[in-house]
């Protein structure tokens, strides 16, 4: 009697694998969804500043990047402060109203992060939002780290 | 003879054992792409371009809470200097005023500050000071929030339906001016 018992038991201690495909096609599909593969090559340098009273950018198809920065030139060597919009930096002022006027024609509800390096100066940061004012590319986000300590909300 | 064509037929299935192996390639691939960083920063509303025929509207002085900030990044409130650590007290008590200092605004609703800076003014000093007036705002709808039994002003937003009440008697009057061109 004891005898069989044990057997028995002994062939149950495996764990049971034939699920294992079908969690991982379940991870397989999250980080699918999850992941933006499309990342754009910074012509400038973008070192954020932090912030704490920031808020959370949930819907990240309605966002499109200004970045401004020192125009990366070599491994550590910086030109004059430019501004980058999608892959190419813009030559004047002039070009980012239209440009970001065709954007907003595409996706209404669009909403433009500014990602300025820290060093940058304010004159430049203002002509670019001159120029979305008058684009009506109205919705804005200064582009921040979060410092530490700050809780984000909103 | 009749050995060989059931073999053929057992063969004609797709092999599956290496699916598992396959899709956990293409996982490790996808783990190592993927950036779940939320993209987070201080947001704002820009006002339309101004337009040549309607005036901008009139301001009452002590409605309106001047900043400037110069290249150095000193900052000056309406006529004193203030340090950054002091904007944060200074838009509170400007907001919350009700009428009360003769300097400061009549009612929150009408309160506006106004932020100027210089061309040369460092776009990380604009930030730290900007955030501290953001501060200040989100400090009063907290306190509003609390007052009308809440636990924070997210916890009111979270459970009103309908209209923000406290957004609607504190609305954020931020005025960006364009900066000096300075020196």
């Amino acid at each position: 009697m004891s005898h069989f018992k044990k057997k028995q038991a002994s062939t149950k201690q495996e764990v049971p694998t034939t699920a294992m495909p079908d969690i991982i096609f379940i991870l397989l599909i999250f980080f699918m969804v999850v992941t933006v593969l499309r990342e754009v090559e910074l012509l400038v340098r973008v070192n954020l500043t932090d912030a704490e009273n920031i808020e959370k950018i949930e819907q990240k198809r309605l966002v499109s990047y200004i970045y401004i920065g020192p125009e990366v030139l070599g491994p550590n060597r910086f030109g004059d402060t430019r501004i980058q919009i999608d892959d190419a930096l813009v030559g004047n002022l002039a070009e980012i109203r239209r440009l970001m006027y065709d954007k907003l024609l595409e996706e209404p509800r669009m909403i433009v992060s500014l990602r300025v390096d820290e060093e940058s100066e304010m004159g430049i940061v203002s002509d670019v939002k001159q120029e979305l004012r008058q684009a009506q590319a109205l919705r804005i986000n200064y582009s921040t780290r979060r410092a530490a300590g700050a809780d984000v909300q909103f | 003879m009749l050995l060989k064509k059931k073999r053929g037929r057992e063969g004609a299935e797709v092999p599956s054992s290496s699916l598992a192996d396959i899709a956990f390639l293409l996982l490790v691939f996808f783990l190592v792409v993927t950036t779940i960083d939320v993209d987070t920063g201080i947001g704002l509303v820009l006002p339309p371009p101004p337009d040549d025929e309607t005036p901008p509207p009139e301001i009452r002085e002590r409605n309106m809470l001047t900043i400037l900030m110069n290249a150095a990044g000193q900052i000056q409130m309406n006529d004193s200097r203030a340090a950054v650590r002091d904007v944060r007290p200074k838009v509170v008590s400007h907001i919350t005023n009700n009428g009360v200092d003769p300097n400061l605004s009549e009612s929150p609703r009408q309160a506006i500050v106004s932020i100027k800076t210089d061309r040369q003014t460092r776009y990380d000093f604009y930030i730290e000071m900007l955030d501290e007036v953001i501060g200040a705002y989100r400090e009063v709808w907290n306190q509003q929030a609390r007052e009308l039994g809440f636990r924070d002003f997210q916890h009111y937003m979270n459970n009103v339906d309908g209209e923000n009440v406290i957004r609607q008697n504190y609305p954020m009057n931020l005025s960006l001016a364009e900066p000096d061109a300075g020196s």
